[in-house]
């Protein structure tokens, strides 16, 4: 079972704010879906592989050539905030 | 025939044939758009102007002797993932309400290239997570068969609007079912591609490791002129092989004498709806008429596929959708510190099941738990893909239901375990890579389509569509 603490904590690492009753709701949920995961301790894994891909290509590469993209300024402009010398401005980190 | 019943296909061959027009095909479906999409709610964004002025240009490039391809002059929709250079693209998601993608999804510049016709953007489940477009910020798609039903998630929009009839085809996405659960909800023809098939770029993602581009359509031929066009290796998606690509349109006619079909004995599952089994067996009964042999195989690791996949899935979903922090795009949260920005944007942008993945996902990573979730989860779909590989050493395909039931209820209670726990039909395909086509071949007592899929090896998508197609010519 989840506590609501943990809950917490990993909203925290998740970088979601969340409110007590969501934290309420949601952790029973999360909780009930943890237990189900348990299901995977009936299968013997032992000296099993593990799977992370399926296409089994490796360190594709491509020709090392500079292609021009004329989005630059577009991509910036998709900020909610103040653009200011090409740069996004945002409120103070320190 | 109404001109928007008929089939891609069909249109297709009388648009270059001069008997019709591509803009009279896409007034058609715009007035189909018009008369009933209030109820559906299918489209997210409309784009009937930019789609009069690409049919006219459809138009002159017939009448100069140029056409592009046989997609030409053909209205088709888009799942509102598919990124769309200055249109905008929501995933179906407060984050992204009001982002207009600066740049098109490779998909998309492959269609567009070959002269497609856009009407629009489709509804999915919030960054397609979800079994019926309810988790979408824009409301559910009702089922065109029937609107006290949903169309099924995540691309229940593509669904609704093949089955509609709003458009030709639609590209949905699938990373556990996604193209063939709505299909078999709402009576189309879906294609889940092999992993790798269709250049994800500019697709957003979901679930790297799974996700797949595919499309939805009348008929597999049609999703077969479809796939022709969209897939292939592409520089900009290092997961795409250097496969060739197959004239997928060329073996439909391939006939099935000799073909060795399984039917995975593991996928009638507790509780799976009698009428969606007798739809499996009445094909089985078709596959025999038409030559092909029916065997039972076994896939022993099928009902561990569900929390391997609910494990892989959050945690792929939990890093991928981090990008979404309110400074460079989307939704932006007031916040006196950048902390603040980040976490309010994402407690107002997302929606619940898009939460409920993160926070599982970032659990499952997190120090202490990985070696007992995500290592063990990453064994376990080695061995769900094994059990592939060994099927087929011994059978040409697979034929399996789709989903447990006909399409449920709009608002039917919420229970996201119960939601996960549906998806055993569809997930392995997504965990191995392998590819399948959703084909509708019966109705149940209500009136509701039932499917089955047909299930092949990574990139036999050929065979798969082959097979779809000879069932499909059997019942017409």
């Amino acid at each position: 079972m989840l506590s609501q603490d943990e809950v917490r904590h990993i909203a925290k690492l998740s970088k979601i704010n969340l409110s007590d009753s969501e934290v309420e709701r949601l952790s029973p949920q999360l909780s009930s879906i943890l237990d189900y995961f348990e299901v995977l301790q009936e299968v013997n894994t032992d000296g099993v592989k593990e799977t992370s891909q399926v296409t089994g290509l490796e360190s594709v590469t491509r020709p090392d050539v500079i292609i021009a993209s004329d989005i630059e300024e577009a991509l910036i402009k998709c900020t909610p905030h103040q653009v200011e010398d090409n740069s996004v401005k945002i409120p103070k980190i320190m | 025939m109404s001109l928007v019943k008929k089939t891609l296909k069909e249109l297709s061959t009388a648009f270059q044939n001069g008997e019709i027009t591509s803009r009279e095909i896409t007034e058609a479906f715009i007035k189909e758009i018009e008369a009933r999409d209030a109820e559906l709610n299918v489209f997210v964004t409309t784009t009937f102007d930019l789609a009069r002025e690409s049919a006219d240009a459809s138009d002159s490039r017939f009448k100069n002797n140029s056409l592009l391809s046989p997609l030409d002059g053909m209205p088709v929709t888009l799942k509102d993932v598919v990124c769309t250079a200055g249109i905008r693209t929501t995933a179906s998601s407060n984050m992204l309400k009001d982002f207009v993608p600066p740049y098109n999804a490779t998909v998309w510049q492959k269609l567009k290239d070959a002269g497609a016709v856009l009407l629009g953007k489709v509804n999915t489940d919030e960054f397609t997570m979800g079994v019926s477009t309810e988790t979408s910020a824009f409301g559910v798609t009702k089922n065109p068969i029937d609107p006290t039903k949903v169309s099924g998630g995540s691309s229940g929009g593509s669904a609704a609007a093949v089955a509609a009839n709003f458009c030709a085809a639609s590209i949905g996405t699938d990373t556990g079912g996604s193209i063939r659960q709505p299909a078999h909800f709402c009576g189309c023809t879906g294609i889940k591609v092999s992993y790798g098939r269709v250049s994800r770029w500019g697709t957003m993602p979901m679930a790297s490791s799974l996700d797949s581009v595919g499309c939805l359509a009348k008929t597999a031929e049609d999703c077969a002129m479809m796939l022709e066009v969209i897939a292939g290796k592409d520089p900009k998606d290092s997961t795409t092989p250097e496969v060739a690509v197959p004239k997928y349109t060329e073996s439909l006619d391939q006939p099935l004498k000799g073909l060795k079909i399984g039917i995975p004995q593991e996928y009638f599952i507790e509780g799976i709806d009698d009428e969606i089994v007798s739809v499996v067996d009445s094909t089985k009964a078709i596959l025999e008429n038409l030559g092909a042999k029916v065997v039972e195989v076994s896939l022993p690791h099928t009902k561990y596929g569900i929390a391997a996949y609910y494990i892989i899935a959050p945690s792929e979903i939990s890093a991928n959708l981090s990008r979404f922090d309110g400074i460079r795009y989307g939704s932006a949260a007031e916040g006196s510190n950048l902390e603040e920005i980040y976490t309010k944007t994402r407690e107002q942008g997302f929606g619940d099941e898009v939460k409920r993945r993160i926070l599982i996902g970032t659990y499952a990573l997190s120090a202490g738990y990985y070696d007992a979730y995500y290592r063990k989860a990453q064994k376990v779909r080695t061995l769900v893909k094994q059990d592939f590989d060994n099927a087929f050493e011994e059978v040409d395909a697979l034929l399996a239901p789709i989903f447990p039931s006909t399409a449920f209820e709009v608002g039917r209670a919420p229970d996201p375990l119960r939601d996960y726990i549906e998806d055993v039909l569809t997930i392995p395909a997504n965990l191995a890579g392998i590819c399948g086509v959703a084909v509708p071949v019966g109705k149940s007592k209500t009136g509701l389509p039932i499917g089955v899929q047909f299930l092949c090896e990574a990139f036999a998508e050929d065979r798969a569509l082959n097979i779809a197609h000879q069932i499909e010519q059997s019942l017409s």
